[in-house]
């Protein structure tokens, strides 16, 4: 049986890229407001959950051609090498630094090491929500 | 650069292989790993003459500096010898290993392993802080592991690296016993300050406790009575791997740890006759054991364990020094020690340099079996001639360096034997004897080596192979070591001058340096230890001749008493056991479960309740309820109500849900919206998942349960609902200490952020965070790989080839 979903389809078209944007919002602001790279990661996770289930995998799968696993991974590196890498700068590991930068569009912005940590924790949130739930989906 | 790099850039390398290897194309990936050790062992060679002159050299980088725990690298004699020891025979073997093993083995994993343990083991002996040492003494015990198991559709090479990895860790694990005692009597976890304060110490009750344990890990690690049994089944392992792991570096790893403690433990007693004594009969008990081997590379490991028994003996022996304190007599029995570390270093080369020739011949005509074997030296002269220039050296005969350590061995057993102390006068007698009789075994399982393989007849009938010379490249590493084999006994004193007796300043702080260590002759006249060299030629050649008349003998020792036998029936034992005690609360049905969860809950947690008094409460400052608060509290109560009622599945989920998102209301009414942000999005994806595993659950049926069962339930699920809402009024009532709120307060000046939730989670507990990071990925990889590669119907296990 063959379903014809033209309004989920639609909708979900238009809403995964408000969810994408809400979670790199919610990602970046994580520093002064609420949000953070857990919520981030698992934001985008859920935009991936609603492709998945508004589409069939086979479809996402070829729009989006990454392998969650790696992201996982890749975001567990990132996390764990962000904080051995204070090592190299004589300070105890896990230091975080942050600094006000003039960036030519932003103004003055503030940058921070911590968000390197936070982009690791939302990759491996995002790696790993999405692989459980494809790995568990697929098995049928 | 400093050191602590220098352990740290195999461990680089070894992250950059597998990426590397689809890179390099035809070209073999051994041909980089090989640099790693070739250059790291050009820069500790630099070393040398610093450490010649005396000094030492440390490199402190602060690691957990609350727990005072350093990855301080700490290089003296003692660990330089090691370290050479650890880069130069790891650059041969990476070099013989480009010939040995084909492309079509998975390369990638080989070189990763061997430059792991690489790092490990020089994180070993560099390491000054406890605590470090254990976690890469562990490391290197877990990439030994991989290695014997390389080729793990072998159920040997399985049951080997098993074998190695339960002995070695359980060794491990009570020397971290031993270092936590260590820490508590001293307060440091530093070597060295444990040695400069440990004379104030040595009556706490904790000393020798520390000691035994320290000891254990010791033994086990480098393979004593009665732990050597992994070692002959860890040569499952490719032959590089042997060469490299199980004869000259990893098993020293234990005997390092005797040097390095005897500072602190020597001059005890029981110190003295545990290493010594475990030493010696080691020495023996392997040796004789060796010669009933028809494999050439279990020959070779029983000789390893043997040979290592008699470097554990030289350190226990050299330890009796320290009773007395510096005097001008008690530093002849220095020399012991001495003999130890030189040969450590002449076992090394001879022995790797042995393993590469066995390789060869395995390699090239596809037998170690020395029934097999015969007449190969008409065939591979340039092997034939390491093989000997080997063997020689094990058996103690000039010119080779094997020769001049051995004899050391006897001047420092007949020294030992006349001393008064610690009942010596009653038993050191024994000492020279084992040692003797243990040599004349050494010499007679070092010449069958020889004779068996290369001379007789020529079967090749018998041969997988015809015999021929490998190709030159395999032929480099064995011959450098065979001429370092050569070139030690013509120039000993090169090394004993500028590494032995800076290591011997380690290992006895309180002597001067310059008394220490001795020049080394090979030739001291008549005196009796070359009559003992006589004697084992003689009695051994006897023995080799008479050989089928006596091998009755091992016939006695029936393997159903032996401690592989033990260990075979203690595992298995232990499998069933655990089954059978798994199996009885393991029902598979998941109300059991919760079961046992909420009684230990209900037990735990009420019983601490009532047994503290902590139950009293009182409501009267809390903050109003809202109606907000009402309705929504009065909205989860109905749902959590229906969902006893549902009648479908999928109700119930939507029901859960409702909970859940009324959850997220709370935390919006008391105005946390980090929470609320987290519950909402986690709420959704957890309905998703049960959606997506919809298929899998089973019937949605009413439970036709006994009316006790269903009481029973009941009364657990009250008593845990009372609970949880005591805590939390509780929890308000008393504060048994102040709030570290304020802490947290000013987390904009301290962590830059304003976010104090955020904070916490990357900064102040970064830690905790990276490694919740970390569990999760665990886990992640846990559930894909539990669907992807489980069992389809039909399929087989693969397992045994």
């Amino acid at each position: 049986m063959k379903i014809n979903d033209v309004i989920l389809h639609a909708v979900t078209k238009i809403v995964v890229f408000i969810i994408f944007t809400m979670a790199v919002y919610l990602f970046l602001s994580g520093h002064h407001n609420p949000g953070g790279g857990f919520v981030g990661g698992l934001v985008l996770a859920s935009a991936f959950v609603l492709l998945f289930l508004a589409f069939d995998m086979e479809t996402v799968r070829h729009a989006i051609p990454f392998d969650f696993k790696y992201v996982a991974a890749l975001g567990a590196f990132i996390a764990v090498a962000s904080g051995v890498g204070s090592v190299f700068f004589d300070a105890p590991i896990l230091s975080m630094t942050h600094g006000y930068f003039v960036l030519p569009i932003f103004g003055e912005t503030e940058l921070a090491t911590v968000t390197l940590f936070e982009l690791g924790v939302a990759l491996a949130v995002v790696g790993v929500v999405v692989t459980i739930i494809l790995s568990i989906g697929e098995d049928i | 650069m400093t050191v602590n790099f220098a352990i740290l850039i195999p461990f680089l390398a070894a992250a950059i292989i597998p990426f590397l290897d689809k890179r390099l194309g035809r070209v073999h990936i051994g041909w980089f790993a090989l640099l790693i050790p070739l250059g790291l062992f050009i820069y500790l060679a630099s070393f040398i003459p610093n450490i010649a002159a005396g000094e030492t050299i440390i490199h402190t980088l602060e690691w957990i500096p609350s727990y005072d725990i350093h990855f301080t690298a700490y290089v003296d004699g003692l660990s330089l010898i090691l370290g050479l020891l650890i880069t130069g025979v790891g650059a041969l073997v990476s070099l013989y290993s480009i010939y040995y093993l084909s492309p079509e083995e998975s390369l990638k994993h080989f070189y990763l392993y061997l430059l792991l343990f690489m790092g490990a083991m020089l994180g070993v002996v560099f390491s000054d802080n406890i605590m470090v040492l254990y976690v890469f003494w562990e490391l290197t015990s877990i990439s030994s592991f991989l290695l014997i198991a390389f080729w793990y559709h072998r159920k040997r090479s399985r049951e080997g690296a098993q074998k190695s990895l339960l002995i070695t860790i359980s060794g491990g694990f009570a020397m971290l016993v031993g270092f936590i005692m260590l820490y508590a009597m001293t307060g440091s976890f530093s070597i060295r300050e444990i040695i400069s304060v440990i004379s104030e110490h040595t009556d706490h009750p904790l000393f020798l406790p520390a000691m035994l344990l320290i000891l254990l890990g010791a033994f086990t690690k480098s393979a004593q009575f009665p732990f050597h049994i992994w070692l002959p089944d860890a040569m499952e392992a490719p032959t590089p791997v042997s060469a490299y792991l199980h004869s000259a570096t990893m098993v020293k790893a234990g005997i390092y740890l005797v040097a390095r403690f005897t500072p602190v433990f020597g001059g005890e007693a029981l110190w003295f006759w545990l290493v010594t004594g475990v030493g010696l009969f080691t020495l023996f008990w392997a040796a004789f054991h060796a010669v009933k081997q028809v494999d050439l590379k279990a020959m070779l490991a029983y000789s390893t364990v043997s040979q290592l028994g008699m470097i554990m003996a030289m350190f226990g022996i050299g330890s009796a020094a320290l009773h007395f304190g510096y005097s001008t007599e008690s530093v002849v029995y220095t020399q012991a020690t001495f003999a130890a570390l030189f040969h450590l270093v002449n076992h090394s080369t001879f022995k790797g340099a042995l393993f590469m020739v066995i390789g060869i011949v395995d390699h090239e005509v596809g037998t170690r079996d020395v029934r097999r074997l015969g007449g190969l030296v008409s065939f591979m002269p340039i092997t034939f001639t390491i093989a000997m220039i080997g063997s020689f050296s094990m058996a103690g005969l000039p010119p080779f360096n094997g020769f001049l350590s051995k004899e050391m061995f006897f001047t420092a057993a007949l020294n030992i034997s006349e001393l008064s102390i610690y009942s010596l006068d009653t038993w050191g007698a024994v000492i020279p004897v084992v040692a003797w009789v243990a040599s004349v075994f050494t010499f007679l399982y070092s010449m069958m080596i020889v004779f068996k393989t290369f001379f007789g007849p020529y079967q090749e009938e018998k041969l997988e192979r015809p015999a021929h010379e490998p190709p030159k490249g395999m032929l480099i590493a064995p011959v450098m070591l065979g001429l370092t084999v050569v070139g030690l006994f013509f120039f000993p004193n090169l090394l004993g001058d500028n590494l032995l007796r800076p290591a011997m300043a380690g290992i006895f702080p309180s002597f001067p340096e310059a008394e220490l260590g001795v020049e080394i002759y090979a030739w001291h006249g008549f005196n009796t230890e070359l009559f003992m060299t006589f004697g084992i030629v003689v009695v051994g050649l006897l023995l080799y001749v008479t050989l089928k008349y006596w091998r009755g003998v091992y016939v006695l020792f029936p393997e159903r008493w032996s401690f592989n036998a033990l260990y075979s029936y203690a595992l298995h034992q232990m499998e069933i056991r655990s089954r059978t005690a798994t199996k009885s609360y393991m029902t598979g049905v998941l109300r059991d479960y919760l079961v046992y969860i909420y009684f230990f809950f209900i037990l735990l947690i009420g019983g601490a309740l009532v047994y503290t008094g902590a139950i009293n409460f009182s409501i009267t400052e809390n903050a109003p309820i809202t109606p907000y608060e009402w309705i929504i509290a009065g909205v989860m109560f109905i749902a959590a109500i229906s969902i006893l009622f549902a009648k479908s599945r999928l109700t119930a989920i939507l029901l859960n849900g409702v909970l859940g998102y009324s959850i997220a209301v709370f935390f919006v009414l008391f105005r946390a919206p980090d929470l609320a942000l987290t519950q909402v999005v986690i709420e959704t994806v957890t309905t998703v998942l049960f959606l997506v595993s919809y298929h899998f659950l089973p019937e949605w049926e009413r439970e036709h349960d006994r009316k006790r069962r269903k009481g029973l339930h009941l009364l657990i699920s009250a008593a845990v609902g009372t609970i949880f809402a005591t805590i939390a009024l509780a929890v308000h009532n008393g504060k048994l200490f102040e709030s570290i709120s304020h802490f947290y307060e000013n987390s904009y000046e301290l962590a830059g952020g304003r976010n104090i939730v955020n904070s916490i989670l990357g900064d102040f507990r970064a830690l905790d965070t990276m490694l919740e990071v970390v569990v999760l990925l665990i886990a992640g990889v846990g559930v894909y790989t539990f669907i992807k590669l489980k069992l389809g119907k039909g399929d087989q296990r693969l397992e045994d080839q």
